[in-house]
C-alpha cells in the first residue's frame, strides 16, 4: 500500500534534509521537529518518515551513526553528508523558485477575477 | 553503502531497523507518559502513530533496493515446495528435460572441443597458415602447398610474421628391437618455438643444426623414447635410426597430441638424406611444404597479407616460369578436423529438436497445471498481488524446473560424452579437447532457461488480470477456448518435430540399405591390406628398391594360406589417392582443362587379389617391365568419358605426369568405388587408370616405396595370417615392416560408418521423439476429456452412445495430429534437403518413407487416444452431472 502523505511529492525529503542540517538528530526528533516548526500544519505520517530516511541514507545524502541520547539510550543519529548539503541547497533554491512562481500565478488569477 | 554490502549485511540491517523503530515508539510513549497519559494508553497511541510496524519495515526494505532478491528467494522457495509436493509431475518433467538438455549439452561439449576451441598453443589467435594461390585452377583447385624457395623468400621479405615450414615425413625406425614405422615431421629450426612447444628434456633445434654439414639431429616423443628398448636409460645424444640415417637425439618431449599428424619424431627440413635429389630446392616441381606463422607483436593479418602480396608480385616477375599468377595467402590457423563439422552440427540440430519436443511436452503439462491453478492465482490477484509479480512467480517456477532439468542434464552429458567418442566411426579429431568447461556450463544454463521460457511463457501469460470474479466463479472447471488452442499447438508442434526426425532417420536408413547393396567393384572378402616399408637401405637405388618389393611379394607368397599377393600405392576406400591428368592425343589442352583420373600403380597379381572384373583385354603380367611398351589399364568410366565406347583396348592415352609419349591401353576393368561406397558417386574425379609398378619412372620409385601397401588374398580368415606375414617379409636385414594392417572388408564397412553412426543416433532420437509426442498427446487428451466429463455426462444422458463419445475424442485427437502432420511434412522436406547436402549417399526422400512415417505416427497417435477415449465412454452420466 503506498504511504499517503499530505505533502507534495518530494517535499518530505527536502524537509528532512533541512531538519537534519541543523545537527545530528534521530528519527523521532525529526518527526517532532517537523511538527513543531510547522506549527502542526505539516503532519508527517510517521510510517513514511522512516522509508524516506532510509532512502536518503542509501542515496548517500544522509549518513547515520549509533550514539547514546541524553537519556543514555542508543539511537540512530542522522547527519548531512556533503552530497546531502549540496542537494539541500539546490532543492531549496528550486523550491523557492517554484513557490514564487506559484505565488505569482495565484496573484495573477486573483487580479484577473477582479 | 553499496548495493552488495546492503545485501550481505541484511541480517544486521534488519536488527538495526527493528531497534530504530522500537526507539521511536518508546520515545513517543515516554513523552506521552510525561504529559500525563496513562502508560497503557500511551503505548497504544505511540504504536498507532507509527502505523503497522511491518508496513514501515517493508517500506524501508524497499528503500534498500534489494527487494527483488527477497522476492526471488521467496518465489524459489515456494516453487521448490510446490514441486516437492507433486513428485510425479516433477520427476517426469525433470527427467524429460534432463534427457533433452543432457543430449544437447553433450553435443555442444563435443562441438566446442572439436570445432570451436582454439588450438592448444599459447596465444593461438596470432597463428596463421600460408598457402600459395594461383589465378588459374585445374582439377586440384587453385590452392597449393608452398615451394620451399618461395617460403624462404617470404621469410626474408616479411616483417610482420615469424614463419616456419614443415612437412609430414614418416619412416621406419630401426636399431635395437623390432623395426617400426613411426609418424614424423620435418620442420624448420624455429617451428617448435613458434608454436610454443617446450622441450621436456634436452634442447630444441637451433639454426646451426640446419647448416650444411651439421650432424643430423632429431627430437623424439616421450612415447617413442620410452618404447625403444634401451632408450629410456640412454642419455640424450644417443642415435635413433630413421630410414637408415642415424640422427642424434637432442630432445625428448610430449608432442603427439600437439603437432599435426601425431608425430613421434621430428627432424629438420632440407637434410640431404631425405631429399637426395634436392627437390625441395626446386621452385617449379616440388614436394611442397606447409607454412605456419605467428604474427609479431602489433602486427595484423592485413599487414601480413599486404607484405605477402608484394613478395608474390616480385617473385612472379623474377621467376615467371613457376610464379606467374601466383600469390601467397595468409589466413588464421584453425584446427584441422576434416569433415566432421557437418556431422556434428547435424547431430546438434537433431538433439535440439528432441529438446524442443521435450519442451512442448512439459509446456502442455504446465498448461494443465496453470489451468487448475487459475483460481489460486485469481484469488491472489484479488487480494492485491500485481499481475507482473504473479507472472514473475510463474516464470520463477518454470526456471527452477528448467535449472533442475539442466543440472541433471549436465550430469547426463558428462556420462554421455565418453561413449559418443568411443562409438564415433574412426577417430574423432581433438577428442582430448572435449571437456565440460565453463562455456559448456554456460550453454547448459542458457539452454535450461530458454527451455523454461518456451514451456513456461504460455502458462505465465495465463495469469488472470481481469474478470477475476468470473474466474473465481468458474472454479477452474471450464476451460476457455484459448487454453484448448494452446494445448493443440503444443501437441501439433511435438508431432511436427517428431515427423522431421522420423523422416530424417527414414531417409538415412533407406540410403544405408541402398549403399550396402552397392557393388564395390571388387571382392572385399578375405583380403588383407597393410602398408609396408621395404628396407631403408634399399631406397637408395631404384633397382634395389624394385628388387626389395619383389622380395617382399615372394616372401609373402610362401606363407601358407596366402593365395595371391600384390603391391599397390593407393588402396580403395582408404584415405589417400593419386590423381593425374590424361588426354587422348599428344596436343594437350591448357592445364585447367585437362581431365583427371585416379592413378593406381599395381603389380600383376592385383586383379587376382581384389577380384577386379576384367571387361576387355588383359591385366598386367610380368612382361610389362621397365623398357617394354608403356601400358595402362582403364576402368569403364574412363573408357566411356574419354572415348565414348566400352572397348578401348589398343587406344592410346597421354599422361604428362607419368612420362612423355603415349601409353597403350591393354585392358578395361570395372569401376572400383575408390572413394567409399557412399561417397564415390559424388566424387569430382572417378575415372581410374592402372599402370604397372614395374614401369614407374625411376625418380618416383623412392617416394612411391614410402607409400606402398601389400594386398593379400587369403584362403583363411585374413586376421590369422598377420603374424606369419609380418615375420615372412622382414627380409635379410630384418628391417622391413608392415603397419596399418586392415582388411578390405573393414575398409568397405568403414566407408559407410559415418552413415551408420548417423542412422543409429537419428533413429534413437526419432524413437524418443515418437515416444515423447505420443505421451504428450495422451496427456493432453486425457486432461481435456477429464475437463469435459460433465459435458460428456450430459451428452450421454441425452442419449449419446459410446461410439459417439469415442468419435468425439478421436476427432479431437485427429485435429491436433493432422495439423502436426502437415507442418511436420513441410519441415521434413526442408530437413531432408539439409541431410542430402551434408551426408554422402542420401538422396531425396521418397514417398514410401513419408508413408511409413505417417503410418507410424498415426498408429502411435491412435494408441495414445484409445485410453482417454475408453475412459470417456465409461463416464457414468449421473456421477458426471453430480460433479458440479
Amino acid at each position: 500500500m503506498p504511504p499517503k502523505s499530505d505533502l507534495p511529492q518530494g517535499t518530505l525529503d527536502l524537509l528532512i534534509l533541512k531538519v537534519v542540517a541543523l545537527g545530528p538528530v534521530h528519527g523521532y526528533a525529526i518527526a517532532q521537529r517537523l511538527q513543531q516548526v510547522s506549527r502542526d500544519v505539516v503532519q508527517v505520517p510517521q510510517g513514511s518518515l522512516y522509508p524516506a530516511l532510509h532512502r536518503l541514507e542509501n542515496r548517500g545524502l544522509l549518513a547515520a551513526d549509533w550514539k547514546p541520547t541524553d537519556t543514555g539510550r542508543d539511537a540512530k543519529f542522522y547527519r548531512l553528508t556533503r552530497g546531502g548539503r549540496a542537494a539541500l541547497e539546490s532543492e531549496t533554491a528550486s523550491w523557492r523558485r517554484l513557490a514564487e512562481a506559484v505565488g505569482l500565478i495565484l496573484r495573477l488569477s486573483e487580479g484577473g477575477a477582479e | 553503502m553499496t548495493w552488495l554490502r546492503r545485501l550481505l549485511n541484511r541480517d544486521r540491517l534488519e536488527v538495526q531497523l527493528d531497534r530504530e523503530l522500537q526507539f521511536h515508539v518508546q520515545q513517543h510513549e515516554a513523552e506521552l507518559v510525561a504529559r500525563g497519559v496513562d502508560p497503557v494508553e500511551a503505548r497504544r497511541q505511540a504504536r498507532l502513530a507509527l502505523g503497522g510496524p511491518e508496513q514501515v519495515k517493508e517500506g524501508c526494505r524497499d528503500a534498500r533496493g534489494t527487494r527483488w532478491l527477497g522476492d526471488l528467494t521467496q518465489d524459489v522457495r515456494y516453487a521448490v515446495r510446490m514441486f516437492v509436493g507433486r513428485p510425479g509431475f516433477t520427476a517426469v518433467a525433470v527427467a524429460t528435460l534432463a534427457l533433452g538438455i543432457g543430449a544437447t549439452t553433450a553435443m555442444f561439449t563435443i562441438i566446442e572441443g572439436v570445432l570451436l576451441k582454439p588450438l592448444a598453443y599459447p596465444d593461438p589467435g596470432r597463428l596463421v597458415t600460408l598457402i600459395e594461390q594461383t589465378d588459374w585452377s585445374n582439377n586440384f583447385g587453385n590452392r597449393w602447398s608452398f615451394a620451399y624457395p618461395n617460403y624462404q623468400d617470404c621469410v626474408r621479405d616479411t616483417r610482420s610474421l615469424t614463419l616456419a615450414a614443415w612437412r609430414f615425413n614418416g619412416g621406419t625406425v630401426t636399431g635395437s628391437g623390432d623395426p617400426e614405422y613411426v609418424n614424423g615431421l620435418q620442420v624448420d629450426p624455429g617451428f617448435l618455438g613458434m608454436l610454443g612447444i617446450a622441450i621436456d628434456r634436452g634442447r630444441t633445434f637451433l639454426d646451426e643444426d640446419s647448416r650444411a654439414g651439421a650432424p643430423p639431429v632429431a627430437i623424439v616423443s616421450g612415447e617413442l623414447w620410452a618404447r625403444r628398448p634401451g632408450s629410456r636409460e640412454a642419455p640424450l645424444g644417443s642415435p635413433v635410426v630413421l630410414d637408415s640415417t642415424p640422427y642424434t637425439v637432442i630432445g625428448v618431449t610430449s608432442m603427439n597430441a600437439r603437432l599435426p599428424g601425431q608425430p613421434d619424431i621430428v627432424t629438420l627440413l632440407g637434410n640431404p638424406e631425405s631429399d637426395p635429389r634436392g627437390l625441395l630446392r626446386n621452385r617449379n616441381v616440388h614436394p611442397g611444404v606447409q607454412v605456419w606463422g605467428r604474427l609479431r607483436t602489433g602486427a595484423t593479418v592485413e599487414q601480413a597479407q599486404a607484405e605477402l602480396t608484394l613478395v608474390g608480385r616480385r617473385l612472379a616477375e623474377q621467376y615467371p616460369d613457376s610464379n606467374r599468377g601466383r600469390t601467397f595467402i595468409a589466413s588464421p590457423l584453425r584446427p584441422n578436423v576434416g569433415d566432421v563439422g557437418a556431422t556434428l552440427w547435424l547431430l546438434l540440430a537433431a538433439v535440439a529438436l528432441v529438446l524442443l519436443i521435450a519442451c512442448a511436452n512439459i509446456g502442455s503439462l504446465m498448461l494443465v497445471r496453470a489451468v487448475s491453478r487459475e483460481r489460486e492465482l485469481a484469488m491472489r490477484a484479488a487480494l492485491g498481488a500485481g499481475r507482473g509479480r504473479l507472472m514473475r512467480q510463474c516464470l520463477t517456477e518454470t526456471a527452477v524446473l528448467g535449472l533442475a532439468g539442466g543440472l541433471s542434464g549436465v550430469g547426463l552429458a558428462k556420462v554421455g560424452v565418453a561413449p559418443f567418442i568411443a562409438f564415433w566411426p574412426g577417430t574423432l579429431p581433438r577428442a582430448d579437447d572435449i571437456v565440460i568447461d565453463g562455456r559448456v556450463l554456460m550453454f547448459a544454463v542458457v539452454a535450461s532457461l530458454t527451455s523454461s521460457l518456451i514451456f513456461g511463457l504460455a502458462p505465465a501469460l495465463r495469469v488472470p488480470a481481469r474478470h477475476l470474479d468470473r474466474v473465481l466463479h468458474a472454479a477452474g472447471r471450464a476451460i476457455r477456448g484459448g487454453s484448448r488452442r494452446l494445448h493443440a499447438v503444443f501437441v501439433a508442434a511435438e508431432i511436427a518435430l517428431a515427423i522431421v526426425l522420423l523422416v530424417c532417420a527414414g531417409a538415412l536408413g533407406r540410403s544405408l540399405l541402398r549403399l550396402t547393396a552397392l557393388d564395390a567393384g571388387f571382392n572385399v572378402h578375405n583380403v588383407l591390406v597393410a602398408r609396408t616399408a621395404v628396407s631403408p637401405t634399399a631406397l637408395a637405388d631404384p633397382s634395389r628398391t624394385r628388387a626389395a618389393w619383389d622380395g617382399v611379394l615372394a616372401a609373402a607368397r610362401t606363407v601358407p594360406g596366402v593365395e595371391a599377393v600384390a603391391a599397390v600405392d593407393t588402396v580403395p576406400m582408404r584415405a589417400g589417392y593419386n590423381q593425374n591428368v590424361y588426354w587422348t592425343s599428344a596436343s594437350l589442352p591448357p592445364i585447367a582443362e585437362r581431365p583427371g583420373a585416379i592413378m593406381t600403380s599395381v603389380t600383376p597379381e592385383y586383379a587376382r587379389v581384389t577380384g577386379l572384373r576384367i571387361r576387355f583385354g588383359r591385366f598386367f603380367d610380368d612382361h610389362d617391365r621397365a623398357g617394354s611398351e608403356p601400358v595402362i589399364i582403364v576402368d569403364d568410366i574412363l573408357a566411356q568419358t574419354a572415348f565414348g565406347q566400352p572397348d578401348v583396348v589398343g587406344r592410346q592415352l597421354w599422361l604428362p605426369d607419368l612420362g612423355p609419349g603415349s601409353f597403350t591401353i591393354v585392358g578395361v576393368v570395372g569401376h572400383v568405388r575408390h572413394w567409399g561406397l557412399a561417397s564415390d558417386d559424388q566424387a569430382a574425379v572417378r575415372a581410374q587408370i592402372y599402370y604397372p609398378f614395374a614401369q614407374l619412372p625411376d625418380p618416383l620409385v623412392r617416394r612411391w616405396s614410402q607409400l606402398m601397401s601389400i594386398v593379400v588374398r587369403t584362403g583363411v580368415p585374413p586376421g590369422t595370417l598377420v603374424e606369419s606375414l609380418r615375420h615372412a617379409i622382414r627380409g635379410s636385414t630384418s628391417d622391413q615392416v608392415m603397419y596399418q594392417v586392415q582388411t578390405l572388408e573393414d575398409l568397405a564397412a568403414a566407408s559407410l560408418a559415418r552413415q551408420r553412426f548417423l542412422l543409429l543416433l537419428f533413429g534413437t532420437f526419432a524413437a524418443l521423439a515418437l515416444l515423447l509426442s505420443s505421451l504428450g498427446l495422451y496427456g493432453v487428451l486425457a486432461y481435456l476429456m477429464l475437463e469435459r466429463t460433465p459435458e460428456i455426462g450430459v451428452r450421454m444422458a441425452l442419449g449419446a452412445r459410446a461410439a459417439d463419445v469415442t468419435r468425439m475424442v478421436l476427432g479431437e485427437s485427429a485435429g491436433m495430429v493432422l495439423v502436426g502432420l502437415c507442418v511436420g511434412v513441410a519441415g521434413a522436406m526442408a530437413a531432408s534437403r539439409v541431410l542430402q547436402q551434408f551426408v554422402d549417399g542420401v538422396h531425396g526422400v521418397d514417398l514410401s518413407t513419408y508413408a511409413v512415417v505417417m503410418a507410424a505416427l498415426t498408429a502411435s497417435a491412435l494408441a495414445a487416444s484409445i485410453g482417454p477415449a475408453r475412459r470417456a465412454c465409461r463416464v457414468d452420466a449421473m456421477t458426471a452431472l453430480r460433479q458440479d
